[in-house]
């Protein structure tokens, strides 16, 4: 890729088409590169511009990520790898856009290509320069931390991987140096670049330029940046981190020891109407500070952890458990309590902090304070806004339309990721496939008419040849080399058979080191890889087009997983851990001598989706595909579209919802492509990725669908309360049915004096352990309903932690404002609601416990409404068993991955959205709605889809005619057919789906699946046990 | 005990790459402990595992061996291949059993790709299970060479075996009770030492004669059977013509 910009330099002194791409993806984080992936794979040319000198965003700097303490750059930089070597995205680094014109479809921009003074093209990112260079500069991605050279590489996964010079450079200055000019052996300094301005034509623009921390500095109130030991949580991040300042030692800034007692600060920057501060909360902070807990207790056990915090949001899907773990940790506490920061003391440089206590107010010291920063929009908000011609909304993010908060106000113009408002990174990560799904919707007539395959080399036949086998051992930074001793495990693997080559490497998917086992491959004449690192789960594609990009069959590759399930699950014994590191990967290098070269093949895609479940999730997924051309089949359960959303007449913001409803329902149902089948029964699925035929029973009728692709939209269910009287006293009602009488306006509650709401009824509880995320934010908007049509109301929300994250703080805050009582209780002691007459009137009686006055009260009321947990929807398990599809623990459908793939299934070809993921709001399910939809058009866009070469096949010879694999193959892969020696069995390579059960079954040892043969497996037991 | 001398098993798990081996990544991303124990192979579904690297496993020395796979009924496979373990474990077991093998030291879990926690859980247990059963052959109070002989002997078998199982052992029903009470029931155990224990004796005989000729009783004595099953036995595979008796009548030898 580093040759795209030159060309596109050179072309741009062309004519100006050129220039031509159909997407421009703004902003290189993980959101911009999701976006550009998606929209690549599914047939458009995509520009990538970054500001910075390289992509990953601020998901790079991140040590791991909440709440499966994933390692945030393992998970990220295969997708650096893979934009890059994707040829349909032409990645524009240290560029900027300058300005915008035209209208959707036809847009043309003007970026600015700062120069970097480095030739790209002759940069090999060696590092030679850094290491002459005599300038040292704070280093940005260690957020100042550590000192980099003013020549440096940004990180070390960097895409491109190349240098750039910064400002402070001497030569830049006065001219003084260029000590870089002459040890650079490619000639790459160029201290003659200047800034460049380009044009690029493209139909549709997608924004994706992230966020900003929140500058503690600002407001000055927490002593960040005038006492050395007080930093922000990304500062944190880079101190956890193992490639930060001090590789993953946490060592405080004053004197470089290890803090012993540590405090985190909640807030900072965020629920704050102070000058400086912002109104709304941050929606990441509770679960990351957690996730910092627990990491640091990681590196240090003995750690004292002092967390001050005001509600704790852990509003996602398992974060709630998230939390517990880190309250559990001994020598961890949460202290709910606003603090100050007091001084610094002189000697030591701790840092005291005042807290209120219960017996006052009490001051603290620490050797080390976190500042729980909050998320600003990007510093050049406005006239970043004002380039592109779109609107921010109040709180400087950026306005979108809120039935579809992928638009902005200016058409043709996309967005993804937190530029919307302070979300997490699976969030953003949905909104950047919705933001493709939707560039792809307005250029539909675009699609594959500027995009190329991808070549790679011509394979070599290595067959005839003894198994040479190369073994790459990774440290993973610190996460594999603090525990397994890698040099000795490298040593190790050069002592086994067939192994010609073995080396370690810091990170071995980083772009340069697959690029350097690349070379390795062809220079040492490998014919097996191993890759001793992590799992093959999620890295074995990379490593496999690594291979191929080294001109060997990709199946010539085994990965042996020294992470996952070695130095993370031994971290406390190192030499067994190394012990057992060197088994693994002795298994490995035998599996791998044993491996044979293999073909994959291509599968037809049927170009038809469909789409189960019928609600607002369902309807716009549908919506989306149909748009572009994709017969898509609605399958409802009931007699009607409109799913939980019938229940909903309003937004927290003001949205009716029941005009929007019936607007979606008429389109969808009267779209030509979109078939609706009500009142449907799904009975039977088979078929796999690309073609699977789904038998839907309705109203008598039965059909088989044949489709691609699935998207699993099933909702989720209104738990039916057993406590607080509900269904014995009519006065007692949820959040659902309180919103449905203050629409039809009924009487009787709204010139009702008192209201009680009970809040995380049926959830947050032992045996729904989660929080139903949407019930907080679904009170202030009754409240606040009530309140304005009723003002003397008194409405009381008894909760447990305020949850109404992000900008629906902003409610929170409006009703407390207009005098909603907000009165908090324990689990252990919960509210109790009972029926009285008294002096002739008939009432509720609520009992709470005040934690402030310490008594009990007595509150009144008219009615009571609770809000009842979201609940699987009934039939989950069902669909969950037709699809072959995964539920999580708490019975919500389960995604391949948390963080990154968050609306794929494992199982290729199906998707989800909405609810039936995971409780959430109503933009929130229309952004994974379009999200799904932008996965499945990865899939529909393409005529075939590959299948992987790890299929069974038959010794014909040794073949019994048994029948015993037949029987074992539901998918009917394997007949029988005559042969000159009777009938055999014989199997259809595109049937099959690797299993491996017939190969298991077959007592003459005639069937094998390829890739798992008894050899392969074989000389794996013996290797494990030959230690 | 001292460190030096702690006994540190080997257990050879094989993990069903959609289930068990994805809830062993999420153990491991959320750096849940277990002990050094495991080795795993990975394959695409637990149903893959073929009885023969159990038995080989063991023949190898393993002092357990660990089938993971996906809950049942939520294998990721159209065939749910996951029963097909679930049968395979519990033939194995059975057939462990007789050779003298714990079947304790096999153990068969269901983990799905969420369960981080459990696949620790299970871990821990399991490991602790077989340490205390203490190395291969120790808790069975066999030479480790006579057990490897007997699971030899068992893995000449498998073919059979499989063939067996097919032809009449076939679960009537597809479900976790099911399948235990099938296996566990008296019909079950006719079959069982009708069609599969003469056979493994016998395969055990041609193993123990392939080394030498030896005499009827030292057959007796040395595999531990009844002489009247010897005799038995060797009728048989003096009919199949797979033995010969020398002329005095009194030394086998292999065919």
């Amino acid at each position: 890729m580093a040759n795209a910009q030159k060309q596109l330099a050179q072309r741009s002194q062309g004519p100006v088409a050129g220039n031509a791409g159909d997407v421009m993806v703004v902003g290189g984080g993980i959101s911009g590169i999701q976006a550009a992936l998606d929209l690549a794979t599914a047939g458009f040319k995509v520009y990538l511009v970054e500001k910075t000198p390289t992509i990953g965003g601020k998901m790079a700097q991140l040590d791991k990520t909440f709440p499966t303490n994933d390692c945030s750059m393992c998970i990220e930089s295969p997708k650096f790898i893979e934009c890059d070597r994707q040829p349909n995205i032409e990645i524009m680094t240290y560029t900027e856009v300058a300005s915008v014109e035209g209208t959707a479809g036809d847009f043309k921009v003007t970026l600015t290509k700062k120069p970097r003074y480095i030739d790209e093209d002759k940069c090999t990112g060696c590092t030679t320069c850094t290491e002459y260079c005599p300038v040292k500069i704070p280093d940005p991605f260690n957020q100042n931390l550590s000192l980099n050279k003013a020549v440096h590489i940004y990180f070390s996964q960097a895409v491109p991987l190349v240098s750039y010079i910064d400002d402070d450079c001497l030569f830049l200055k006065d001219k003084t140096c260029a000590i870089c000019e002459n040890v650079c052996e490619n000639d790459a300094i160029d201290f003659n670049q200047t800034a460049e301005k380009i044009e690029v034509k493209v139909g549709a623009i997608v924004l994706s330029p992230g966020y900003e921390t929140f500058d503690p500095r600002v407001r000055g109130d927490y002593g960040y940046g005038t006492f050395q030991n007080v930093v922000t949580s990304l500062d944190f991040e880079r101190l956890l981190c193992a490639t930060g300042p001090h590789e993953g030692q946490i060592l405080r800034p004053s004197d470089k020891k290890h803090p012993h007692k540590v405090a985190w600060i909640h807030c900072v920057g965020s629920r704050q109407v102070v000058p400086g501060g912002n109104s709304y909360c941050s929606a990441v902070c509770c679960s990351y500070t957690q996730k910092q807990v627990i990491l640091a207790k990681d590196h240090d056990a003995d750690m004292q952890a002092t967390i001050f915090h005001n509600d704790i949001r852990s509003y996602g899907k398992d974060f709630e458990r998230f939390y517990q773990r880190a309250e559990k940790l001994p020598g961890v506490e949460f202290i709910r309590s606003y603090v100050s920061i007091g001084r610094e003391i002189p000697d030591s440089k701790n840092v005291t902090i005042r807290y209120a206590t219960a017996d006052g107010v009490k001051e603290e010291e620490f050797d080390l304070v976190v500042l729980s920063v909050g998320l600003n929009p990007p510093a050049d908000a406005k006239e970043f806004a004002k380039k592109f011609g779109v609107e921010l909304g109040p709180q400087g993010f950026c306005k979108t339309n809120p039935v579809n908060p992928i638009e902005t106000t200016r058409p043709g113009i996309f967005i993804s990721g937190a530029f919307q408002g302070p979300r997490d990174i699976p969030e953003s990560v949905v909104s950047a496939s919705a933001a493709g799904a939707l560039s792809a919707q307005l250029l539909k007539s675009r699609r594959g008419k500027l995009t190329q395959d991808r070549v790679y080399p011509a394979e070599k036949d290595v067959t005839q040849d003894e198994a040479k086998v190369g073994v790459f051992v990774c440290r993973c930074g610190a996460n594999i080399g603090r525990i397994v001793d890698v040099p000795s495990l490298v040593e190790y693997s050069r002592t086994l058979g067939n192994v010609v080559h073995a080396e370690e490497s810091l990170f071995a998917c980083a772009t340069n080191t697959a690029q350097a086992i690349s070379d390795t491959i062809r220079d040492k004449g490998l014919n097996r890889v191993v890759v001793a690192a992590c799992t093959p789960r999620t890295h074995e594609p990379l490593f496999r087009d690594t291979l191929r990009e080294a001109g060997i069959n990709q199946y010539f590759f085994d990965m042996a997983n020294v992470r996952e399930h070695c130095s993370w699950v031994h971290s406390k014994e190192p030499e067994d851990a190394t012990r057992k590191a060197k088994d693994i990967v002795r298994m490995s290098v035998a599996r791998a001598a044993k491996l044979e070269p293999l073909e994959e093949f291509s599968l037809p895609v049927n170009k038809a989706a469909l789409v189960v479940g019928g609600g607002v999730a369902g309807m716009t997924s549908a919506l989306t595909l149909a748009e572009q051309g994709f017969e898509t089949y609605l399958v409802e359960k009931a007699s009607d579209l409109g799913g939980m959303a019938r229940r909903i007449h309003y937004t927290i913001e003001g949205l009716d919802v029941q005009a929007y409803l019936n607007d979606l329902k008429t389109t969808v149902y009267r779209h030509p492509l979109i078939h609706v089948i009500t009142d449907a029964t799904i009975t039977h699925v088979t078929g796999y990725v690309g073609n699977f035929v789904t038998t839907v029973k309705s109203k008598g009728r039965v059909r088989d669908i044949k489709h691609g692709a699935a998207i699993i939209a099933t909702g989720a269910d209104e738990y039916k309360p057993s406590e607080y009287l509900y269904g014995d006293d009519a006065r007692v009602m949820t959040q659902l049915e309180l919103e449905e009488q203050i629409s039809a306006g009924d009487e009787r509650l709204i010139n009702s004096q008192s209201l009680v709401m009970i809040q995380c009824v049926g959830c947050r509880q032992e045996d729904r352990n989660y929080c139903s995320r949407i019930c907080c934010s679904a009170a202030m908007k009754n409240a606040l309903k009530l309140k304005s049509v009723n003002a003397q109301m008194d409405i009381y929300v008894l909760f447990r932690d305020m949850r109404t994250y992000g900008f629906s703080e902003d409610y929170y805050r409006e009703a407390s404002n207009k005098d909603v009582k907000f009165i908090r209780y324990e689990p252990h002691d919960k509210p109790q609601v009972e029926a009285v007459e008294e002096d002739g009137r008939s009432f509720l009686r609520v009992t709470v416990s005040d934690p402030v006055l310490g008594k009990k009260l007595a509150l009144d009321a008219d009615s009571v409404a609770l809000a009842a947990a979201v609940i699987p929807s009934a039939g989950s398990e069902e669909t969950a068993r037709l699809f072959k599809v995964p539920l999580s623990p708490d019975g919500f459908f389960q995604e391949a991955h948390v963080k990154l793939r968050p609306v794929d299934f494992a199982a290729e070809g199906v998707y989800l959205c909405g609810t039936a993921q995971y409780p959430k709001h109503l933009s929130e399910t229309i952004s994974q709605a379009y999200g799904a939809a932008g996965r499945a058009l990865t899939l529909l866009s393409h005529d075939t889809v590959v299948a992987s070469g790890s299929v069974c096949e038959i010794n014909e010879r040794a073949c019994v005619s048994c029948g015993a694999c037949m029987t074992a193959c539901t998918y009917g892969a394997i007949d029988f057919h005559d042969t000159p020696r009777g009938k055999k069995a014989r199997i259809n390579p595109v049937l099959c789906k690797g299993d491996g059960l017939c190969n298991a079954k077959c007592p003459s040892g005639a069937v094998f699946l390829k890739h798992y043969t008894n050899d392969q497996v074989f000389r794996q037991i013996d290797a494990a046990l030959a230690g | 005990m001292a460190i030096g001398t702690e006994f540190k098993p080997t257990i050879l798990g094989f993990l069903c790459n959609w289930c068990c081996y994805g809830g062993a990544d999420l153990c491991g991303v959320s750096r849940f402990q277990y002990p050094p124990y495991l080795r795993v192979i990975r394959l695409m579904c637990s149903g893959r595992v073929d009885l023969e690297f159990i038995f080989r496993a063991f023949a190898k020395g393993a002092d357990g061996v660990f089938i993971g796979g996906c809950h049942l009924n939520d294998c990721h496979y159209n065939p749910e291949g996951n029963y097909d373990a679930l049968g395979n474990t519990l033939i194995a077991k059975k057939i462990l059993e007789h050779v003298g093998v714990n079947p304790e030291r096999l153990r068969l879990e269901w983990v799905s790709a969420g369960e981080g926690i459990r696949f620790a859980e299970v871990m821990n247990d399991f490991s602790m299970k077989v340490k205390n059963l203490g190395p291969f052959g120790s808790s069975e109070g066999i030479d480790i060479a006579e057990l490897q002989s007997r699971l030899d002997a068992t893995i000449q078998l498998v073919p059979y075996i499989k063939l067996v199982e097919r032809e009449r052992l076939r679960v009537p029903v597809w479900t976790d009770e099911g399948y235990r009470k099938f296996f566990g029931s008296d019909e079950f155990n006719e079959l069982f030492n009708e069609l599969i224990l003469d056979k493994l004796i016998m395969s055990r005989i041609m193993g123990f004669l392939r080394v030498k000729p030896v005499s009827a009783g030292e057959i007796s004595e040395s595999l531990g059977l009844d002489p009247s099953e010897v005799a038995r036995h060797l009728h048989d595979l003096a009919q199949q013509g797979l033995i010969w008796f020398d002329e005095s009548q009194t030394l086998v030898a292999a065919a």
